[in-house]
């Protein structure tokens, strides 16, 4: 267990203060090793975004880290204060999910991805434009050399995402923390930038955690999932796994939504009802008011995470009768 | 500041995109607002400039054989009661009220551009203070506070500076400090935060140069507000003190004969009228070329 690069135990995060505090992410845990990868999927709200800026330290205002370990190769990164950044720095990176507003609208992108080479890792200004450059051919930019040249909104969307990724890699981190970062792009283009996140993956070796809602996404990069919901970890497991064989009932739901071209026979299932409100989360287990396997005492008592016990120590979920789910 | 050197042969061009400085020339030649405001400032500043050279008279020269002289060849625009040249007042007059009108809004909008950013970005205890001390000088009407101040200052230029200086600077920082909360949650910010950027760096890298674009454009504003404001006083008295030449004096001392020479008021009311036009068509013509795309 102590092997993973990046850990996370008990994280909690709460949003608010005293009448309107409520809990955004609860007791979330998960490890990548080096290199590897881990998908995080959700719906909107589930907490999955939140749990990424916590692990950043980039928490908005009134929102707080309230309990929870991260560690970074066995050594504990602090929620907030100066140390906090300078914890990270050359270690954890960030890949925004809207590669418009990640860049700064005034400046050319080879200056930008030139800044933290230059001012924090303190290279020569011919140096960090080389770097910039390289970084921007690694990331598949088509003529780098012109192209630093230019500014954000002169690039695609996809060009601006690879933009984004080579600023985050300008920082030589080990992990890679990608926040939903082809939900703005094209399909095809997607497709491209997952390509792109695996390659590097396996080039420079950067751990990838990549939050997602999108299960197709999800599959194509990850290696190990954690589905989220109402800002609990309620499943993970190796990604075939998981997706292959639900042992949760919030994720076959999710599976049995998707669009699947190819299968005419059946046709995409909502889930019933609707995300509860964070602030009133259902007693017992959370999804109880939407699962068609519940019993009684599903409402009762908070079902908590325990692993299966067939031979794969990952997989585990936050369901009372995964053999329920599992059969179907 | 680092900018990359120009790589030799053609300059690079992505995407049919040029460098945003042509793309605001650009722009710039197809707006009549700025061309026009543009050439009505320029020809102002140049008459303030040149005053010396331009102007037929000193101002203070008295011709007293032709007091109050009415349009003649000697004397274009007539002279006022103690014989002075109108012409040559209302030219002195521009380089008084120009230079005061820009030194007044220079501190204003400095101060409160720095301190609307850091109050925007640094929030808290900062920020309530800050906002406080605005929300208290905006409650007053700007001329009651100015006309305070000037008393309690003394009358004159430098009662005006320091006037301005209290009041004016209050505009520029809810501006700024109102976009600075928009930018500083946006996520260059946070990458630049994540890159491991000092804060001095990201305030003065990322945020100014997205923030300061409103300010610059209610800069011109300003001039025109304050320009006026200063004819005012000099009008009731407690700006410029003769026998410098300004406007609101001319207009002011040439009140009571405006039945009979009328020129004495009206010329240099309408010397603020031009000016004031001139300054806020150049403003619009700005904020329309300089919004972001």
């Amino acid at each position: 267990m102590s092997s993973a690069l990046l850990q996370v135990r008990d994280l909690t995060v709460s949003v608010g203060r005293g009448e309107r505090r409520y809990v955004a992410v609860r007791d979330v845990g998960f490890e990548v090793p080096a290199g590897g990868s881990l998908g995080v999927v959700g719906e909107s709200g589930s907490g999955k975004s939140l749990t990424l800026r916590a692990l950043m330290a980039l928490l908005p205002r009134g929102v707080r880290a309230e309990r929870g370990v991260v560690e970074l190769a066995g050594e504990a990164l602090p929620f907030t204060g100066p140390g906090a950044r300078r914890a990270r720095r050359g270690r954890l990176a960030m890949v925004f999910q809207d590669p418009l507003s990640g860049l700064d609208p005034v400046y050319t992108v080879g200056t930008q991805v030139a800044e933290v080479p230059r001012r924090v890792l303190g290279a020569s200004a011919a140096a960090s434009r080389r770097r910039a450059v390289e970084l921007l051919r690694m990331v598949g930019m088509p003529d780098p050399e012109q192209r630093a040249h230019a500014f954000p909104h002169q690039l695609s969307g996809g060009m601006r995402q690879r933009v984004l990724i080579a600023m985050a890699l300008a920082s030589e981190p080990k992990v890679l923390l990608c926040d939903e970062p082809t939900t703005a792009l094209d399909v095809t283009v997607q497709a491209q930038v997952l390509e792109l996140l695996d390659d590097l993956r396996r080039r420079l070796g950067v751990a990838v955690v990549f939050v997602s809602h999108d299960l197709a996404v999800v599959r194509q990069v990850a290696d190990e999932l954690a589905v989220m919901y109402t800002g609990r970890v309620v499943e993970t497991g190796p990604a075939t796994e998981v997706l292959g064989h639900p042992a949760h009932p919030y994720t076959l739901g999710l599976l049995e939504a998707v669009v699947d071209l190819d299968d005419t026979a059946h046709a995409p299932q909502a889930i019933p009802g609707a995300l509860p409100d964070l602030a009133h989360v259902p007693s017992g287990c959370p999804f109880h008011p939407r699962c068609r396997f519940a019993s009684d005492d599903c409402a009762l008592s908070d079902p908590g995470f325990r692993y299966l016990g067939d031979g794969d120590a990952d997989r585990g979920t936050a369901c009372k009768y995964p053999e329920r789910v599992m059969a179907g | 500041m680092t900018t990359f050197v120009e790589p030799p042969g053609p300059p690079p061009l992505a995407e049919g995109g040029r460098r945003p400085r042509h793309i605001l020339l650009q722009r710039a030649r197809r707006s009549p607002t700025l061309i026009i405001g543009a050439a009505i400032s320029l020809t102002l500043v140049l008459v303030a400039v040149l005053a010396p050279l331009i102007s037929p008279y000193s101002p203070d020269h008295q011709d007293l054989y032709n007091i109050l002289s009415g349009f003649s060849s000697k004397h274009l625009f007539g002279t006022d009661e103690l014989g002075r040249d109108e012409l040559s007042r209302l030219i002195w007059a521009t380089r008084t009220d120009l230079r005061v009108g820009f030194l007044a809004v220079i501190f204003p909008f400095c101060f409160g551009s720095v301190v609307g950013t850091l109050a925007g970005y640094r929030g808290g205890w900062l920020d309530t203070v800050v906002m406080r001390a605005v929300d208290v000088l905006i409650a007053f009407p700007f001329y009651v506070l100015v006309i305070a101040l000037i008393f309690v200052v003394g009358t004159g230029t430098t009662g005006i500076y320091v006037a301005f200086a209290v009041v004016d600077w209050v505009v520029y920082a809810r501006a700024v400090r109102s976009t600075t909360l928009v930018v500083r949650e946006s996520d260059y910010v946070a990458a630049a935060r994540t890159g491991g950027l000092p804060d001095s760096r990201i305030l003065l890298r990322h945020v100014l140069p997205n923030t300061i674009t409103q300010a610059v454009v209610y800069l011109t504003n300003d001039v025109v507000l304050v320009i006026v404001a200063v004819v005012t006083l000099g009008y009731l008295g407690l700006g410029v003190q003769p026998p410098t030449p300004d406007w609101g004096t001319m207009i002011s001392d040439g009140q009571e004969f405006l039945t009979t020479y009328w020129a004495l008021s009206t010329l240099p009311g309408i010397a603020v009228l031009v000016t004031g036009l001139g300054l806020s068509l150049l403003g619009d013509g700005l904020a329309d070329v300089m919004r972001p795309q």
